[in-house]
């Protein structure tokens, strides 16, 4: 067992983990991140992308020990008490979610993107293109990807 | 009356968004206990040894079984019965006996502490399996030299086909193989079962679809009451058909908890998923259409074998039933013949998935007409218009049952909605895209891409009976409560029960909670599938909620001391009627809620307490929607890749409830259909092992596979079978995309023939061009 600690969505947590634990779910069983989600747990679907050090990360394929000394931000941390960020609140407009297994990994990917790139204006292609990285079976990605270019609008406004 | 028809945001978002929604492997009980599966690494043979010893000592284990510590010789049963089909011989054991028939057939199961550990234990079962040949090609029933195992025979039709096809001027042919694929939602399944402290109550997480039947069908398995057994609504992360059958495991994780006395949980991974979980659409077609001089049609034949895998499910042999009922689609077919055969082979067992035989059945008919066309040397859309049944004819009844249900087209104008489809694509441009050569100067396209156009029409169906039930409850703080028998894999029923709810209350819909799968809130539930939640589950909401609104308006007559029918229920409240200071006697539905509670002065004798109602809404006949797809491909011939640029989708849903949910059912089946035309594909190799095991392999299309896709919606035929006048949307996206792309493909490879194979995979499509070379 090895000793960690890391914070999420600014809270400190210490805790022991076998070697081989992932940091899914240190996240969803240890820690009671349940927002995070597996879909796959072999990184190719995406839906259990958090933040580690503002970096996008499949946390399937991350250990928990390799966890220790970051911070993690997941799903659960981006509203604002009961109000939603920005970016869930246009999922909601552009009915960017079904079932919202996926949303949560799909929030994280575009709120590191869309953090990352500041200003910078974000065309549909290249929303397309980020939206690719992950899999959702319901939506056909079409809300999701209208979605996040309404936010990266929205947030170029001075 | 505004809560119907308006693109209200969903009830769902925002505990999805927050990540708060209850999932399956979210929920955790102290004491829990995890399940891990031990599989056939075989795709047939006799099992020689299965040795669990060592398994047992392994750390943190609590017990590991095999068939030989079942109480019974379970198998299950069978639960869409289609009537002169026997299928008993064919059912699936809940755990392997002394045959495995397909890699990843239930063999043991491993319960203890920590899914890891399980895992590791699970790794210590010996397993000693004699292989004997697998069946892997059921179109080998074709011929009559090799004859797989038949589980099922049956046909569909009507009319003298042999005569029409005698006198026919043309007679069309074509061979279309539909590949192996299937929902494959994004939460694998997951189940817990928590042992209650009387003897046998058991509280289930993770049933959906058709709860109360898996309930009750559990009870028997298990030998209890049913009302022991509770399964609570949580969030599903997908359905399309496929979670929430009964399968092995919604035997075998209850009974180890009741065997051994703790709550047990069992969370599938992908793996198994890809291997347990119900295939579909695998189906073989030889069909064929006779036509006189001026291309009408003047009988119909499919000869369809269905790959039904290694069982028979609970679907029995629904799914290529479907096929062959609806096949004749929206024409005018004098004389038809469907004619199926259920092969079982050494795979997965197949069920439903959305738009199930439907997809399938499309694609070989729409397919033909294409090919029809180019050999009678008549446009597609004008072969079509030719042959489709008009309004006058409707409603046409088909001399077919279907699901046990008479095949009565309802409703509809399938002219006027293919000539609003073409209309619709050409003023997007959907031809002049698809007409573009390559090298055209100023054009975008390379040199080796060609582009097509396909279209294809559809008739759905939707609304099965026979029934569903609903509670309706306005509580004290004036909220209304639905308890529905429908149940949420994501499609948005809880909003859109809410806004049918508060239609007929007159309330706002957001003071609306919908509770839906709860099989002690709804113990008479007939579940969500079918494409049946809006149009049955609603009509049942609708029902209930206008008795509760009789309910209020009769109370409020008393406590005012007022006639009903100068009573008027809006905005949540009751009002006498042209009353000049409407405030003086105005009822919100709390206050009639507060006067309901027991011993309020204004109940009689005998009257229940309460402002609420339960309904039944019966139906014996489904309800057809119909619909146009059309496609614009780009055929790399080099690479053989297939890229879809535009699609549209013109679809007839009577009445919206929630246009924004409809498109979005719409767009999603759109998204998934093009996974089953070009990328999705459960392939076995000659050893009967499966080669998408991951999302490596079974590709789910991305992103940048799936265009924006064009909407037309479209309320002008309301059904007449139910007082809503819906008609059902989850399947309208799937059904014809097949049909659309495969016929999209053949126009930009300028085939004669057609593509004989979906999905097309550059494999195939380099393998057609190569042909079409070939004959030019």
């Amino acid at each position: 067992m090895h000793e960690i600690r890391l914070t999420v969505n600014g809270r400190a947590h210490e805790l022991a983990v076998e070697a081989r634990r992932t940091l899914a779910d240190v996240l969803r069983h240890d820690l009671g991140y349940t927002g995070t989600h597996l879909g796959c747990e072999h990184g190719i679907c995406g839906a259990c992308t958090v933040l580690m050090d503002g970096a996008p990360v499949r946390a399937c394929l991350v250990f928990g020990v390799q966890a220790d000394g970051t911070e993690v931000r997941t799903v659960e941390g981006l509203a604002d008490g009961e109000q939603l960020s920005d970016l869930q609140q246009a999922f909601s407009d552009h009915h960017a979610l079904q079932c919202g297994f996926c949303t949560p990994g799909f929030l994280m990917l575009a709120e590191a993107y869309l953090a990352e790139n500041g200003d910078a204006p974000l065309g549909e292609a290249e929303a397309r293109e980020l939206v690719a990285a992950n899999l959702c079976r319901c939506t056909g990605y079409q809300g999701i990807v209208e979605a996040i270019l309404a936010t990266a609008r929205a947030r170029q406004k001075p | 009356m505004t809560a119907i028809g308006t693109r209200l945001p969903r009830q769902e978002d925002p505990r999805l968004l927050r990540g708060r929604g209850r999932f399956g492997d979210d929920v955790n009980v102290p004491g829990q206990l995890h399940a891990r599966l031990v599989r056939s690494p075989s795709a047939h043979g006799q099992i020689r040894v299965l040795d669990v010893t060592e398994a047992r000592k392994a750390p943190g284990v609590a017990a590991v079984v095999t068939a030989g510590d079942l109480p019974d010789h379970h198998v299950i049963p069978v639960r869409l019965a289609i009537a002169g089909t026997d299928l008993s011989a064919f059912l699936q054991p809940v755990l392997a006996r002394d045959t495995v028939r397909y890699v990843g057939e239930p063999l043991a199961v491993v319960v203890g502490d920590d899914p890891y550990a399980c895992e590791d234990a699970a790794e210590l079962v010996e397993i000693d399996i004699a292989d004997q040949p697998p069946v892997l090609d059921a179109s080998g029933a074709f011929d009559h030299g090799n004859q797989p195992c038949i589980a099922a025979e049956l046909t569909r039709g009507y009319g003298d086909t042999d005569a029409a096809f005698a006198a026919a001027a043309h007679v069309v042919r074509i061979e279309l193989a539909i590949g192996r694929h299937s929902g494959v939602p994004l939460e694998p399944r997951c189940l817990l079962a928590v042992p209650g402290p009387d003897r046998g109550e058991l509280a289930i997480f993770g049933m959906t679809k058709v709860p109360v039947w898996n309930r009750d069908l559990l009870a028997d398995l298990l030998g209890v009451d049913e009302t022991l057994i509770r399964v609570h609504a949580i969030d599903a992360g997908g359905g399309f058909g496929v979670r929430g059958e009964f399968y092995p495991e919604d035997f075998l994780i209850p009974w180890l908890a009741v065997k051994t006395g703790r709550p047990v949980k069992w969370a599938e991974d992908r793996t198994e998923h890809l291997m347990a979980v119900n295939h579909s659409r695998q189906q073989y077609h030889r069909v064929a259409a006779a036509f006189d001089a001026g291309g009408r049609i003047l009988g119909l034949t499919d000869d369809i074998i269905q790959d039904n895998g290694a069982y028979c499910r609970t679907h029995g042999v629904a799914v290529p039933e479907l096929t062959a009922a609806m096949l004749p689609g929206p024409y005018r077919v004098p004389a038809y013949r469907g004619r199926v055969r259920v092969v079982l082979t050494n795979k997965t067992p197949c069920g439903t998935y959305r738009a199930p035989g439907r997809f399938e059945g499309t694609a070989a008919r729409e397919h033909l007409l294409d090919v029809a066309a180019g050999q009678l040397g008549i446009d597609p859309v004008a072969l079509r218009e030719r042959n489709l049944l008009t309004r006058a004819e409707m409603p046409h009844q088909r001399p077919i049952s279907t699901l046990g249900t008479e095949l009565i087209l309802d409703t509809g104008d399938y002219p006027a909605l293919l000539a609003a489809a073409v209309d619709e694509a050409g003023r997007l441009g959907y031809r002049a895209q698809a007409d573009v050569a390559p090298g055209s100067p100023g054009i975008s396209i390379g040199s080796g891409r060609r582009r097509g156009f396909g279209l294809a029409m559809f008739v759905e169906k939707s609304g099965l009976g026979p029934q569903e039930t609903a509670d309706v409850t306005v509580t004290r703080s004036g909220a209304v409560h639905v308890y529905s028998g429908g149940t949420s894999v994501g499609q948005g029923i809880e909003t859109v029960l809410a806004q049918i709810a508060a239609d007929a209350l007159g309330a706002d819909p957001g003071s609306v909670r919908v509770t839906a799968g709860d099989t002690a809130a709804q113990p008479f539930g007939s579940g969500s599938w079918a494409s049946r939640s809006t149009v049955v589950g609603g009509s049942a909401v609708h029902q209930a909620a206008t008795a509760v609104r009789g309910r209020a308006i009769e109370l409020a007559a008393r406590i005012l001391e007022a006639s009903e029918e100068d009573l008027d229920l809006t905005d949540g409240a009751v009002s006498v009627r042209g009353d000049p200071d409407p405030k003086r006697a105005r009822l919100t539905l709390a206050d009639i809620a507060r006067a309901a509670a027991p011993a309020s002065r204004y109940l009689r004798d005998g009257e229940p307490a309460g402002l609420s109602a339960r309904r039944r809404f019966e139906v014996s006949h489904m309800t057809y929607p119909y619909g146009v797809h059309a496609a614009v491909v780009e055929v790399d011939t080099g690479t053989g890749r297939v890229r879809v640029l535009r699609y549209l989708v013109a679809y007839e849903v009577g009445r919206a409830i929630n246009p924004m949910l409809v498109e979005g059912q719409l767009r999603g089946g759109v998204a998934q259909g093009i996974g089953g035309a070009l990328f999705e594909e459960f392939r076995y190799d000659e050893a009967g092992q499966p080669q998408a095991i991951t999302f490596i392999e079974y590709r789910l299309p991305t992103a940048a596979e799936i265009p924006p896709v064009d909407v037309l919606l479209r309320q002008d035929a309301p059904s007449p079978g139910n007082p809503l006048g819906v008609m059902g949307a989850g399947e309208g996206g799937i059904n014809a995309v097949g049909a659309a792309v495969a016929n999209a493909v053949r126009d930009a490879l300028g085939l004669a023939g057609g593509v004989g194979q979906l999905p097309l995979t550059p494999a195939r499509v380099c393998a057609l061009v190569s042909a079409a070379g070939d004959a030019a």
